[in-house]
């Protein structure tokens, strides 16, 4: 197995329209081995793999499979050269059996019976040789995530493929599913197949990897055995050197307990439980933080408290009165304010003029016009006041919110929250995809919110940042609290609690 | 890299692309005019006259210029809030029988002035309560409200030619509708409007609906972006996730919508019932409620394109009424295949230049 | 006459008047579950209609009449496609431009070259789909109501007619035992599965448009040289929407579908009979009801009140891999 390696990219180079998402990747990847690739949301980790798998064609660049260059236009390429990807989002036909799936694109013939006795047999094979069980008829909308991701792998398994490459395979799994995977995934290690990782979650990348490369914003910037780096050094390869966020604050003075969180049991969309029995309270003049890795529970926690997602049970309460189930109107009227974690898809209507977004939620307030009607002359006079306090380039309130800056249209949110003047504030990734300047500015605003008695809550996968802002740090994972600290705790502890591993 | 996101300026959005669309329907109406043997330049100039040449055809294009606003308003106002109403020709029957039944109530009693409000909200009552019933499977049921407004079309039909036949019909008489209405039923012709322009009406039935129209047409501008109604509707209808986050109530929005576009699609029956035939017959929306549709596309959704889209619209078919009787070889199906060819190039082919066009312009804004 | 008489009669108009929804619902069925809407399947009948009286009347070939009427129902699919898989653009606006193009193009075509009002001329009888009779219809039409069954609801139809019933078994078999069906019925759930096996999303729903304009082919032929001898303008009337509400009635599935067609086929029949009866104690039962009951039995149905209806997932929605 020292010949050539599975994959060799030389020069790869994406741009989608202004973003420059891969610029001139080298990569190699051993024959035999798990290699992980980590990196920020953003870093252009998921489109190096998409033009590996022949969804995206790269603009330039030269891509080798076993030392031979391979030209992939489509995916059908990637699937003959050997390469199977399983996708963040499943590329499953929910209502088809796992059989059908698995058969889709590689049926083996016009007619399905034939190949249908061949593909029971293989997945036999497949099952023995690597563990993968799961019911060939069973219907994919009736298993389990872990099992329909298990479904995945399988199918491109059975197109042959040698070399594997998972997409944030764990986003969606609970800690034991995830294990499982990684305990499959050796197993086709030790077969002599090549499994590419990508994530952005330390802990996997010790955990399983052999080798590590790490992305940032489109370049790809070290690559480490696994066994000779620590979380330390990738964590910083990972976001730069950049200047450690030290905001000025000073001593917080918590006050009364405004708002309450009780046993509270969210599911989402899927209906996968997603916090499981969470209680905790947020006082006035403190800022909680909530630490934890993606899809821990943190969004449906914020959605729940925001009023935009219906608990399954517990309660939430505000000046120790439970809120049962107000909408997000009602509860703007009780003085909570949201920023959201997704401002393209919630905060923002970016189809509107930055003046119609900037009354979003509270377009109903007599201040914004009186009875059934509008006032856009007090509107816009609204928003060009805060296009001025909050700096928002260009100052145009007539100006498409879609022609914004990234950091612009968060503070375009950022205003309108909190010069609202609430009581609460719930503040989702306040600074994801924001300019340094446009931080620091965000970071501010929060730090005056807490100073005149506000209670605030805040969400963000930016550990610095967590640490940074907050009076209090609660630990989510896995949908539960795993434990609560102060400001001052370590990162280390802190990222071993994210991590599951302890409290 | 893909053409759908290059912002374009808007005299091409709004100007060129519909422009070249619409040049393309009409250039494969006039082969089909030549296919049977006629000049399409011809034709064309005998359809312009006879729509804009004489007091007579202005009135008639602006009487069928009157459905299409409605219905066009109707649909406009359903696609704000990211509604597909498809249901406007039913639900203007429905409001035919609502104007209907005023009209026959009053006719003996009041002057026209004082029977046209209380028709215009029983037009409006019952086409919106046609809506209502989609709508409420909508936002209760997730009942997807394209295919529930088409059936929804198919019973109205149904429940009008019962009516007409066997409840509303004037006994003794074969032919199924109401009785011819007093003037108090009836809206007065807008003569005096041509006359402005030293015009002459004729028979033409354009009436006092046109001006309900143009009023309908300001309420609807008004309503979709001047009041706090109409701004949750343009966010629902451009974000569902964003109007959740505002707390803006959906099951609400969608259902007020639809009342909404229900009533101005029922008033389109004032029109033809109260203000041409003065009578309630069967079929009479005889396809407004889908032109609607094209009508909103091409207008662009808002009531200012609407009401120019509908000018069209009603140009065609009072153009190629006429233009029938002087080519006899082309029937007044004419007007039809035109239409449906607009709708498939203004509406279903809508980006078919976009990406020649925005290379063009990239070339040329590079030069 | 006594009552299984008049059933048998009945039925028998319930077959005729069945099989152009047949034809129509499947075809709606192959567009559907590849993901594209199609309401211009009332169209593609008519032009269908239209063009395989035309041919036939010119030919005096009933197949002849056939081949156009498939013929010019692909090309109007073809230009569904072109509209909504190739250009992304709004399938329900495309179905509505559809339909009024046929529902003019017919009449003024018509018009022109026949002059009869948008009629075609009167076929002759090889210009037709004439009834088969099946093996001793006749002798045991006479022999009891097993015979009288035999001979007038079995044998008697036009080839079109068991063709009709031999497209039930096979399309199911084409969705659900093949390759082509498997991933056609992928496409329409999850076109992104499909995309990322290597298949083309593009080709594989406008393979299935093309289905559908065959079967649409095959019903507006029915309409014009089977059941009847002659082009009428707008002869559909409406049987492309019936056959939509009956898709969705059996919720989108074959066998169901052909039962659905049935059912609405027996409401359009029974209608006829009663039209003009008294019924003991409610007097005339107004045609009306059963004109409108399909579509009220397939909006209770929508609603969720017997069983659930999906649609395929991601129909009416154009696919984009771009993000």
């Amino acid at each position: 197995m020292t010949d050539n390696p599975a994959i060799e990219l030389t020069g790869i180079d994406k741009k989608f329209g202004p973003v420059h998402a891969n610029k001139n990747i080298n990569l190699t990847v051993a024959k035999g081995s798990i290699h992980g690739i980590i990196g920020e949301n953003g870093a252009g980790k998921s489109t190096l793999m998409s033009i590996l798998y022949g969804f995206y064609q790269a603009d330039s660049g030269e891509i080798r499979i076993n030392g031979k260059p391979v030209a992939i236009k489509d995916s059908q390429t990637a699937i003959s050269s050997g390469i199977g990807m399983v996708h963040q989002h499943f590329m499953l036909v929910e209502n088809f059996t796992v059989i059908e799936n698995i058969m889709l694109g590689a049926e083996g013939g016009a007619l399905l019976a034939k190949g249908v006795a061949s593909a029971r047999a293989e997945l036999k094979r497949l099952e023995q040789d690597y563990g993968l069980e799961v019911d060939p008829d069973a219907v994919i909308e009736e298993l389990p995530v872990g099992l329909q991701q298990r479904v995945e792998i399988l199918k491109a398994m059975y197109r042959g493929a040698e070399i594997l490459i998972l997409d944030e395979p764990t986003g969606v799994l609970t800690p034991a599913e995830a294990d499982h995977l990684f305990k499959i995934l050796r197993v086709l290690r030790d077969q002599g197949k090549t499994v590419i990782l990508i994530t952005h979650k330390l802990r996997e990348i010790m955990a399983i990897t052999d080798t590590v490369s790490v992305m940032r914003r489109g370049e790809m910037v070290a690559t480490r055995k696994t066994a000779e780096t620590s979380v330390e050094e990738l964590a910083e390869l990972m976001v730069g050197r950049r200047v450690l966020l030290r905001v000025e604050k000073g001593e917080a003075h918590p006050g009364a307990v405004i708002l309450s969180v009780k046993n509270l049991t969210v599911k989402d969309n899927r209906g996968v439980i997603m916090v499981d029995n969470v209680s905790f309270d947020v006082r006035a003049g403190e800022i909680v933080g909530i630490a934890g890795v993606a899809g821990n529970g943190q969004s449906e926690l914020l959605e729940a408290i925001a009023g935009i997602r219906q608990p399954v049970s517990g309660e939430i309460l505000i000046d120790g009165q439970p809120i049962g189930k107000a909408s997000p109107a009602r509860l703007r009227e009780l003085g909570l304010a949201h920023i959201p974690e997704d401002r393209h898809h919630m905060g923002l209507v970016l189809k509107f003029e930055e003046y119609e977004n900037s009354v979003l939620g509270y377009h109903r307030d007599p201040k914004y016009g009186r009875g059934m009607m509008l006032d856009l002359e007090a509107i816009r006079r609204d928003a060009q006041e805060k296009i001025e306090k909050y700096d928002i380039r260009p100052p145009n309130p007539r100006l498409k919110t879609a022609n914004f800056s990234g950091g612009n249209q968060q503070k375009i949110v950022v205003a309108r929250e909190i010069e609202r003047d609430p009581r609460i504030l719930l503040i989702g990734q306040p600074t994801r995809g924001v300019d340094i300047g446009a931080i620091e500015f965000i970071h501010k605003r929060i730090i005056d919110m807490r100073d005149q008695g506000k209670a605030l809550l805040l969400v963000s996968v930016e550990l610095d940042e967590i640490r940074a802002l907050s009076d209090r740090i609660l630990v989510m994972f896995a949908g539960h609290v795993v434990g609560e600290k102060t400001a001052d705790a370590g990162e280390q502890t802190l990222g071993l609690m994210m991590a599951g591993i302890a409290a | 890299m893909s053409t759908a996101s290059v912002p374009l300026p808007n005299w091409i959005n709004y100007g060129l692309i519909p422009l070249l669309n619409l040049t393309l329907a009409f250039v494969i109406s006039g082969l089909v005019v030549w296919l049977i043997g006629e000049n399409p330049f011809e034709a064309l100039k005998l359809l312009l006259i006879g729509a804009l040449g004489r007091g007579e055809g202005i009135g008639f294009t602006l009487f069928f210029a009157t459905n299409f606003i409605f219905t066009g308003l109707s649909v406009a106002v359903a696609i704000h809030a990211g509604l597909f109403n498809i249901g406007s020709e039913g639900q203007a029957y429905l409001g035919g029988l609502g104007a209907a039944l005023v009209a026959l109530a009053l006719d003996n009693y009041l002057p026209w002035y004082l029977t046209m409000p209380v028709a215009v909200i029983g037009a409006a009552a019952f086409g919106a309560l046609w809506a209502l019933i989609p709508a409420w499977l909508q936002a209760y049921r997730g009942s997807h409200i394209v295919i529930t407004t088409i059936m929804f079309n198919f019973i109205g039909a149904a429940l009008m030619v019962y009516l007409l036949v066997n409840v509303l019909i004037v006994p003794g008489k074969m032919a199924p509708e109401t009785r011819t209405f007093l003037e108090g039923g009836q809206l007065p012709k807008l003569d005096w409007l041509l006359a402005i322009f030293g015009m002459k009406l004729g028979a033409a039935p354009f009436n006092f609906s046109f001006i309900i129209a143009l009023v309908m047409c300001v309420a609807v501008w008004f309503l979709i972006w001047r009041t706090k109604l109409g701004y949750e509707m343009r966010t629902l209808g451009i974000s569902p996730s964003a109007a959740a986050y505002a707390g803006i109530p959906y099951a609400r929005t969608v259902i007020i919508t639809m009342l909404i576009s229900g009533g101005l699609a029922g008033m389109m029956a004032l029109n033809p019932v109260m203000g041409a035939s003065a009578r309630l017959q069967v079929e009479f929306v005889g396809g407004a409620g889908f032109v609607g549709i094209a009508v909103s596309l091409m207008g662009r959704n808002h009531p200012l394109g609407i009401v120019l889209a509908a000018l069209l619209f009603g140009i065609l078919y009072q153009g190629g009424g006429e233009l029938s009787f002087d080519m006899p070889n082309i029937t007044r199906d004419m007007i039809v295949v035109i239409q449906g060819l607009v709708i498939l190039f203004a509406g279903a082919l809508e980006y078919m230049f976009r990406p020649a066009i925005v290379r063009l312009y990239q070339s040329f804004a590079k030069a | 006459m006594d009552s299984i008489d008049i059933l048998i009669s009945i039925l028998g108009s319930t077959i005729r008047l069945s099989i152009p929804l047949i034809f129509t619902a499947l075809a709606g069925l192959f567009s559907e579950r590849s993901g594209i809407f199609d309401i211009g399947l009332e169209g593609k009948m008519l032009a269908a209609a239209f063009a395989s009286a035309c041919i036939a009347y010119l030919t005096n070939n009933a197949w002849a009449g056939l081949g156009a009427g498939i013929l010019i129902s692909v090309a109007l699919s073809l230009v569904h496609g072109f509209a909504s898989i190739t250009n992304r653009g709004n399938q329900i606006v495309s179905g509505v431009a559809i339909n009024f193009i046929v529902a003019g193009l017919t009449i003024v075509l018509g018009q022109a070259w026949f002059g009869q009002g948008g009629r075609t001329p009167q076929l002759m009888a090889a210009g037709r789909f004439g009834e088969i009779k099946f093996p001793y219809a006749e002798e045991l039409r006479g022999s009891g109501y097993l015979g009288k069954f035999y001979a007038d609801v079995i044998s008697g139809h036009n080839i079109l007619t068991y063709l009709a019933f031999a497209a039930v078994p096979i399309s199911w078999w084409i969705l659900y035992r093949t390759r082509f069906g498997l991933r056609l019925r992928a496409v329409g759930e999850n076109p992104g599965a499909v995309d990322t096996a290597g298949i083309s999303v593009t080709w594989l729903r406008y393979r299935a448009v093309i289905c559908a304009g065959i079967l649409c082919g095959f019903s507006g032929t029915y309409l014009a040289i089977a059941q009847s001898a002659a082009f009428i303008k707008d002869m559909s009337a409406g049987k492309g929407y019936i056959a939509l509400a009956a898709l969705i009635f059996a919720k989108w599935k074959p066998v169901p579908v052909m039962f659905a067609c049935l059912l609405f086929g027996f409401l359009d029949a029974f209608a006829n009979f009663m039209q003009g009866k008294q019924v003991p104690g409610i007097g005339e039962v107004p045609v009306q009801i059963f004109q409108a009951l399909p579509y009220i039995l397939t909006c209770i149905l929508l609603a969720g009140f017997i069983g659930v209806a999906h649609p395929p997932k991601a129909g009416g929605v154009p696919y984009t891999k771009e993000r």
